[in-house]
């Protein structure tokens, strides 16, 4: 089973409730935690780990053999991303802007364009325990993350529980994360920006057609912002986590919420409880 | 010689654009025969790597300077290859900034100065 963790707006407490809720569950099975949040991965500051591997994510991107081009421009015209430009009889290729997909080397009738792969990130695998934590990362001044998040997606063993821990947002990166997934978690804060960027999660989702239900992370007694939201559209609310000055510490210090106060443990496999039922349905 | 100045409109007595690659024209300057017209910047309507799509109108005009407010890496990148020559940081109406060209009072870049999308 897969569950991601997804939120809109940033800085809302999916780190906080994936790492949770994948060391919640642990006793009972193997659990492997994906950061797919590979522009700013946080979730090894949480999980103390033995490294294991270390692999290279690259795309592959058109070289020019200047010897044999032909100039003809047929490259810069079958690019629909225009990362070829045929300029005063030079040919440029902008990486930035290439998205792989090959049509240029393809149609170039003189065999003067050839794939070269270019580093975008890499994806690291470390263990603690029978947790297996899964990380990418997007190299500096790259700027397509979908592609690493899929690399890490592609490198998670299939039959285990898996947890994704997903970027913020509700664009490509996002549906890279939750794409395929069986459920997914939202995580919000009771302000009007968390419910707007909830609100846009949430269509997302539905185009994607994942389930979901909604945990509100800094609740506070009494602001209902979320929960009228959430009664109007008929979605669950599936966990409250209190606004604690003492649950920001602790977390500031890298220490989750179930290792906080191990109340939460039963709260987090409840959480899971309802989730595969929710699932089986 | 032919420059292009990032504009906001088609003639002499409109404002300098300060975004090159979205800009709504190009108005255009021959030095040789002192005579203005404008092209408009089809490259500002492609969804992204609009910086591209306008070095690549330039160079298709023949233009060899242009003159605008920000250049970013791609357009940057296009133009050198191209050739042509980039003025930035420039602002106020088509007609003073070719005078000022003129004059030679215009710094021209050696690098982009605003990243993707002139931020």
């Amino acid at each position: 089973m897969n569950i991601s963790v997804a939120s809109g707006k940033g800085g809302t407490g999916k780190t906080m409730v994936a790492t949770s809720l994948a060391l919640a569950i642990l006793n009972d099975q193997p659990v492997q935690l994906l950061d797919c949040d590979v522009e700013e991965p946080n979730a090894h500051l949480f999980i103390r780990q033995d490294a294991i591997k270390s692999t290279n994510v690259s795309l592959p991107i058109p070289q020019v053999d200047y010897d044999k081009c032909q100039y003809c421009g047929k490259c810069a015209e079958v690019c629909r991303f225009k990362a070829i430009a045929f300029l005063k009889k030079t040919l440029v290729i902008f990486p930035d802007v290439c998205h792989s997909c090959s049509a240029c080397w393809h149609f170039c009738p003189s065999g003067a364009l050839v794939p070269a792969p270019r580093k975008v990130g890499t994806v690291n695998i470390g263990r603690s325990g029978e947790l297996k934590l899964i990380t990418g990362r997007l190299n500096l001044g790259i700027h397509a993350s979908p592609p690493v998040i899929k690399a890490v997606r592609n490198t998670a063993e299939k039959e285990i529980i898996t947890i994704i821990d997903g970027p913020p947002g509700s664009s490509c990166p996002v549906m890279a994360a939750v794409e395929g997934t069986d459920y997914c978690l939202l995580v919000t804060e009771p302000t009007p920006f968390g419910l707007n960027d909830l609100s846009l999660a949430v269509d997302m989702l539905n185009v994607l057609k994942v389930p979901y239900g909604v945990i509100i992370n800094r609740d506070v007694p009494g602001s209902e912002i979320i929960d009228r939201y959430c009664q109007e559209k008929g979605i669950r609310i599936l966990l409250r986590i209190p606004l604690q000055m003492e649950i920001a510490r602790s977390y500031s210090r890298g220490i989750t919420l179930v290792e906080h106060d191990s109340a939460w443990t039963e709260r987090f496999a409840e959480l899971f409880r309802q989730v595969r039922r929710e699932v089986a349905k | 010689m032919m420059i292009a100045i990032s504009a906001f409109g088609k003639n002499q007595d409109s404002g300098v654009n300060p975004r090159l690659g979205r800009c709504e024209y190009f108005v255009l300057y021959d030095t040789g025969t002192g005579q203005y017209s404008a092209i408009e910047n089809s490259g500002r309507l492609s969804p992204g790597a609009a910086g591209i799509a306008t070095a690549t109108l330039l160079n298709d005009q023949q233009v060899q300077a242009v003159i605008t407010g920000n250049i970013g890496p791609n357009a940057y990148k296009g133009l050198e290859a191209a050739g042509i020559k980039v003025y930035i940081g420039v602002s106020g109406k088509v007609k003073d900034v070719v005078e000022s060209y003129q004059k030679g009072l215009l710094s021209e870049a050696s690098a982009p100065n605003v990243g993707p999308h002139g931020r």
